[in-house]
């Protein structure tokens, strides 16, 4: 089905303003999508109509909130494919989430002389938490090269795969250069060596239908604010027997089943690894986002996309000067680009200045820029609001900062 | 000049662009090409100025009574801006320095212009441009 873009922007009030007295335009999708009057109104009408806090309050308001709260749970298992809700755990966001399982699994199931891989395309959140891991353990982490179309080589991941490798860690979709990664293949290659894989999902969930069962994915993590839902909210998948075995990441309130002062019992899944009074409102929200997805459909948003991203490829590559960075054969709408001669950060500000919004600078993927050989780039990411005559004014836009910089 | 007559040169200089931004950034990046490089060997990592986007390098002398500013960056506009501190606070004393009250940025629509990020960047600048001036000042009679 071919969607109404006009019809579905009036969807977004934020779009309709100007920056520096032009026609907001944004392309920083990949770092945060908008938000549909249907999220915004759902977070309204919680405060004003039933905020409680959920599980243990027997009032109606309490009552309210928890069935909401729980609502959403049953939408995201639904979404990803889950088996059980018991496998779909709220956190504060991606990075949240792959903290989880480093801490907790990590800690359990990781010893000196393990090996964890990621790959070079890894956002800092997934790499980080697993220097601080093997720093504390003893473990090793290797680094899956890509090409200089930014894909991951598969013959060099396979030759790091070995017995010593417990955990491979890898991002589904590239936020810096839009890669989509062959994620069955990795996660079925890993399994090969007994493994456990995680994937970062946060770029990929907006963009690509995830079934968690038919990837066989032990760790799925996602940030609901990407997929047009609110800031501050995220969403581990685990499988269940994975996160049974595993310890508690946080203690307090929510996640216990009984305490005393000589010992305590942990809740079942999914509420052993939610401590503390949760996120509620934003989880209330999150699941308007995420029928507003099923509604417009995935297959119908991903194709918009792909001719936004088509297009752009063809006017922004016919840019003399211009070159994009990562050419990879599976992409989803992110280009990234760099001017000859011109300083990422100066392309920034002379958009702006035209009401442009794209991200400049290393996106949080230092070692990708390493390995790219590039102090950082411009990247326009693209959702489903934003239309062609969007991108023919990044078009003239990038002319101009091509004229005064030049 | 003093510091303040610095500063006001330089709004007057940018009340001519009003609301012409176009030209208001030709004249930044202007000033970002004319500022000559800092020679390689105090572009160290010590003189990095962190919490800007792109890299921007910081040196400092202190001659004769007064402090001297060096400095440079890799992204032009940017380095129209290092540009214009380095014009109001360099060649003045120690303590001229520390008592500065920097409102040219404001008054000139830069801190509206330039995104928080940046301009902390450049807040990161003026910070370490003071912290030279509060160590020269020991050295101050």
């Amino acid at each position: 089905m071919k969607l109404d873009i006009n019809k579905i922007r009036q969807d977004f009030p934020i779009l309709e303003q100007s920056i520096n007295g032009k026609k907001l335009v944004y392309f920083d999708n990949a770092a945060t999508t908008q938000k549909p009057t249907v999220v915004i109104e759902a977070l309204k009408s919680y405060y004003e109509g039933y905020n409680a806090n959920i599980h243990r309050g027997i009032h109606h308001l309490a009552e309210k909130a928890t069935a909401a709260f729980e609502e959403t749970r049953k939408t995201v298992r639904a979404f990803l494919n889950a088996k059980t809700t018991e496998e779909i755990i709220f956190t504060y966001g991606t990075t949240d989430s792959i903290n989880l399982v480093a801490n907790s699994y990590g800690q359990k199931f990781i010893s000196e002389g393990d090996e964890i891989l990621i790959s070079t395309l890894e956002h800092h959140s997934n790499i980080v938490p697993w220097q601080m891991l093997c720093e504390g353990k003893g473990c090793i982490l290797k680094i899956i090269p890509i090409n200089d179309a930014g894909e991951i080589i598969l013959e060099e991941y396979e030759k790091l795969l070995s017995p010593k490798t417990k955990l491979v860690s890898v991002v589904h979709v590239s936020n810096a250069l839009g890669t989509i990664n062959p994620i069955k293949t990795i996660i079925d290659k890993a399994h090969a060596f007994g493994a456990k894989v995680l994937v970062d999902g946060a770029q990929a969930c907006s963009h690509i239908d995830i079934d968690v069962q038919a990837l066989d994915a032990d760790f799925y993590a996602l940030s609901a604010h990407k997929l047009f839902g609110p800031t501050g909210l995220g969403v581990l998948y685990g499988k269940k027997e994975l996160l049974e075995t595993m310890p508690p990441y946080r203690g307090g309130g929510e996640m216990i089943k009984e305490v005393t002062f000589e010992k305590t019992t942990y809740a079942d899944l999914p509420y052993k690894f939610e401590a503390g009074t949760p996120n509620i409102a934003d989880v209330v929200a999150f699941k308007f986002a995420l029928d507003y997805i099923q509604n417009l459909g995935k297959t119908n948003i991903a194709a918009h996309e792909n001719e936004l991203l088509a297009y752009a490829t063809e006017k922004l590559g016919a840019i003399e000067g211009l070159t994009i960075i990562g050419t990879a054969k599976e992409k989803v709408s992110v280009i990234s680009f760099i001017l000859e001669g011109i300083h990422p950060q100066d392309i920034g500000i002379i958009l702006d200045q035209q009401g442009i919004a794209v991200r400049t600078g290393h996106h949080c993927t230092q070692p990708l820029m390493q390995r790219l050989g590039i102090p950082g780039t411009a990247r326009a990411s693209f959702s489903v609001y934003n239309t062609f005559e969007e991108i023919d004014a990044l078009v003239v836009g990038i002319l101009k900062v091509k004229k005064l910089l030049s | 000049m003093s510091i303040n007559e610095l500063q006001d040169e330089i709004i007057e200089e940018f009340e001519l662009f009003e609301e012409d931004w176009e030209g208001k950034y030709e004249y930044i990046i202007d000033l970002g090409k004319k500022l000559s490089p800092l020679a390689e060997e105090f572009k160290t990592e010590d003189n990095i100025i962190k919490g800007c986007q792109s890299v921007v390098w910081l040196n400092a002398k202190y001659e004769n009574g007064l402090v001297i500013f060096e400095g440079d960056s890799q992204a032009i506009i940017v380095k129209g801006l290092v540009n214009m501190l380095l014009k109001v606070l360099t060649n003045h004393t120690p303590t001229e320095i520390l008592n500065a009250d920097l409102y040219f940025i404001d008054k000139i629509g830069l801190t509206s212009h330039l995104a928080q990020t940046r301009s902390n960047g450049l807040a990161s600048m003026v910070k370490q441009m003071k912290t030279y001036a509060l160590a020269y000042q020991s050295l101050e009679k």
